[in-house]
């Protein structure tokens, strides 16, 4: 096994009545390409800023590479490089020039300017001001300023929150040839499953500061390997005894919007069952829909929530 | 210290100057619009006109009334615009310029909404055939007003006796020799402190300045950026300033430029760190606007920018003449007028960079860069 380039161990960070980060713990090895997968306020941002040494935490270690923010400050600065959830830089400057000015806080040559640019494909917004961007465009500036210092450690604070799914798609291609052409290790957070489930070698699951589950989505997914999914919606309400018995694990029934989901050893076996049950009780079905788990299924079925909640 | 990432930062922020119409104005075109209006406004007045309230009894006629000023040439005159009529009576001298009087019939009801607006300072009332004056006693221009009616009706011209009145018009005591001078300090304060400290505050607020140290730029470099790329703004802003005023209104630094220029520098230190200081904790724009107006209103009020702050109370005089901008105004104003050099301005020289630099350094102290 090789050396983590990040361990963080036993973290906690409180705020004065919340509990953002409550203890935990992983590590990154060299190269992989993690997702801390959570919904709002679980405390990824938190977790990643204090790798990043913009926060402090209250208790715990996190070593990049061995090195800690209180001995290591500016050596760190050359090992880590990052985009910020949010960060806007100044509307009347090209993104020739915002690029530029981070180059020369790297003391790189302007030839990394243009690399950087052309690997996030912004060569055509060159000489516009960053005022006049779009979504997607401030996030590729964004990355492209994290790419300059080629770091092998990369943090990527929601990168494609709030983009519309062309954007969102071209960032994943970008980071998707980044992950094959360079030996980075990269954290991206994100509240999106298919993000964390296309890009991602291993998954962290987060939520209220603590680590649910961690893993590859195969080891994820496989602890729930028998399980499958028959959702589905009617005009009636059902209650919570309705569909019980052998090889019916749970009813997640929402009775706001009449959806429930069956939660099944096998649908080949249950669906048969189901059917008949309610074609007895003469209910109506809007909505039929059969499929295997998903991250968005397991994490309901830890939390009681949707991820994008 | 003139590496290349210094540079870059005094670049980027000298471009967001000039790419942003909106600062142009405020920097060059207002300062400018704004000494060349109160140039004109205070300075050559040969002519003014006053208006005066004229209340006339109903038990007597205007005719009456005629007699009071039978002592001096009038002219009725008739207001085309509203079919009025007022008596004109010009007074005073070609040498010192004329005051033309125009007394307007009104009621009391309108003699006192003409006071209220600002038209008229002076109500002339009659009552048995003697005349009545009815004025704030606190305005100076009224109480002149008074004093020249009153002579006036004597028959009398004050500015016509044996005294020799002699109008100053040398350069360095009209008004725009006091004007301008204080315009130019003003404008380092102005410059200064919203240039750095409104800079700073939005860096923060957008999470560059967290990007920004999160890179292995020297914080110290951030920093010095700002006030090295203000003091090359503020010599653009006050050449232009004083250019105009050059050409426009004939003013002249009297004294040493040298020291005006050291001066000047001061000046610009002893705000930016002010302006740091300001920015050291504050997240939000809007809070540092506020903050940034608490600091300059009182100083632009009480400095002796626009007039003299010997108009106040001995007693704040001295706090008055401890404030930045107050040294500055004063300093710049004597070398500019009173042909002083680096004796007389050494201590507003010290005082300024001291102040400078004892508010930068608490404010680095507690500088909030995440
Ligand atoms: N500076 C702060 N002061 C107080 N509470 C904070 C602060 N930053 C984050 N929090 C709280 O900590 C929790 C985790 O926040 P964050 O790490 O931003 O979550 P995420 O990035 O997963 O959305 C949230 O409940 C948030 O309100
Ligand atoms: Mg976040």
């Amino acid at each position: 096994m090789s050396t983590p380039i990040l361990e963080v161990i036993e973290v906690y960070k409180y705020f004065k009545n919340v509990k953002a980060v409550d203890g935990i713990s992983f590590s990154v090895n060299p190269g992989e390409f993690i997702a801390l997968l959570g919904p709002n306020g679980a405390g990824k941002t938190t977790t990643v800023e204090m790798i990043e040494g913009i926060q402090k935490q209250n208790k715990g270690t996190i070593n990049i590479s061995g090195l800690n923010w209180a001995a290591n400050e500016s050596k760190l600065h050359q090992i880590i490089s990052l985009s910020l959830q949010e960060t806007r830089f100044i509307d009347k400057l090209t993104v020739n020039e915002t690029v530029q000015l981070f180059a020369s806080f790297y003391k790189l040559p302007r030839t990394r300017v243009d690399e950087v640019i052309e690997i996030v494909a912004l060569q055509e917004k060159k000489k516009s001001y960053v005022e006049n961007l779009s979504g997607g465009q401030r996030q590729k500036l964004a990355l492209a300023i994290a790419l300059l210092n080629k770091a092998p450690l990369l943090l990527l604070d929601e990168p494609t929150t709030g983009l519309d799914p062309t954007a969102r798609r071209e960032i994943w291609n970008i980071l998707m040839s980044l992950k094959k052409s360079l030996n980075t290790s990269i954290i991206l957070t994100t509240h999106y499953m298919e993000e964390a489930e296309y890009l991602c070698d291993r998954i962290i699951i987060m939520d209220k500061g603590k680590i649910l589950a961690q893993g590859t989505l195969e080891e994820l997914l496989s602890a729930n390997n028998s399980k499958e999914i028959i959702e589905f919606a009617t005009i009636d309400n059902i209650s919570e005894q309705f569909f019980c018995g052998d090889g019916i694990y749970k009813l997640i029934w929402d009775e706001n919007a009449f959806t429930g989901k069956l939660i099944v050893k096998s649908i080949i076996e249950q669906l048969p069952i189901f059917l008949q049950k309610i074609k007895e009780n003469g209910i109506k079905l809007t909505k039929l829909e059969c499929r295997k788990l998903t991250l968005d299924d397991l994490f309901i079925s830890m939390t009681g929530k949707h991820l994008g909640d | 210290m003139l590496n290349r990432s210094f540079l870059q930062l005094i670049l980027v922020q000298i471009r967001d100057f000039y790419r942003e119409p909106a600062v142009l104005f405020w920097a060059f075109l207002f300062p400018i619009l704004m000494a060349w209006g109160l140039g004109i406004a205070f300075n050559k007045k040969p002519e003014v006109t006053k208006t005066i309230a004229l209340v006339i009894n109903e038990k007597e006629s205007t005719l009456d009334f005629e007699k009071l000023f039978k002592n001096t040439q009038y002219d009725k005159k008739l207001d085309s615009l509203n079919d009025t009529y007022y008596y004109n009576i010009t007074y005073g001298n070609e040498n010192l310029g004329l005051t033309h009087f125009r007394l307007k019939p009104v009621s009391w009801q309108q003699a006192e909404l003409l006071v209220k607006r600002g038209s008229a300072s002076l109500i002339l009332a009659t009552n048995e055939g003697k005349l009545e004056y009815h004025f704030d006693k606190f305005s100076a221009e009224a109480q002149l007003a008074y004093l020249q009616l009153t002579s006036l009706f004597n028959g009398e011209n004050l500015y016509e006796q044996q005294a020799v009145i002699k109008p100053m018009t040398e350069k360095g005591t009209r008004y725009i020799d006091f004007l301008i001078p204080g315009l130019i300090a003003m404008n380092v304060m102005m410059s200064t402190m919203w240039g750095i400290s409104y800079t700073l505050i939005e860096a923060r607020s957008k999470k560059l300045l967290r990007r920004m140290v999160a890179t292995p730029m020297p914080r110290w470099e951030y920093i010095l950026s700002h006030i090295v790329t203000r003091i090359v703004l503020c010599f653009a802003e006050a050449s232009i300033i004083f250019a105009f005023a050059y050409y426009y209104f004939d003013i002249k630094i009297e004294g040493s430029i040298f020291a005006f220029i050291i001066l000047f520098i001061s000046g610009i230190i002893g705000f930016s760190g002010l302006a740091v200081l300001i920015a050291s904790r504050t997240a939000k724009t809007q809070i540092g606007n506020g903050l940034i107006n608490l600091i300059i209103m009182p100083m632009m009020l009480l400095s002796g920018i626009y007039f003299s702050y010997h108009n106040f109370p001995d007693t704040v005089i001295p706090f008055i003449q401890a404030l930045p901008l107050t040294m500055l105004a004063d300093g710049i104003k004597a070398i500019f007028n009173e042909s002083a050099g680096f004796a007389e301005v050494w201590k507003y020289i010290v005082i300024l960079n001291a102040f400078g630099l004892i508010t930068f350094v608490i404010g680095l102290k507690y500088y909030k860069w995440y």
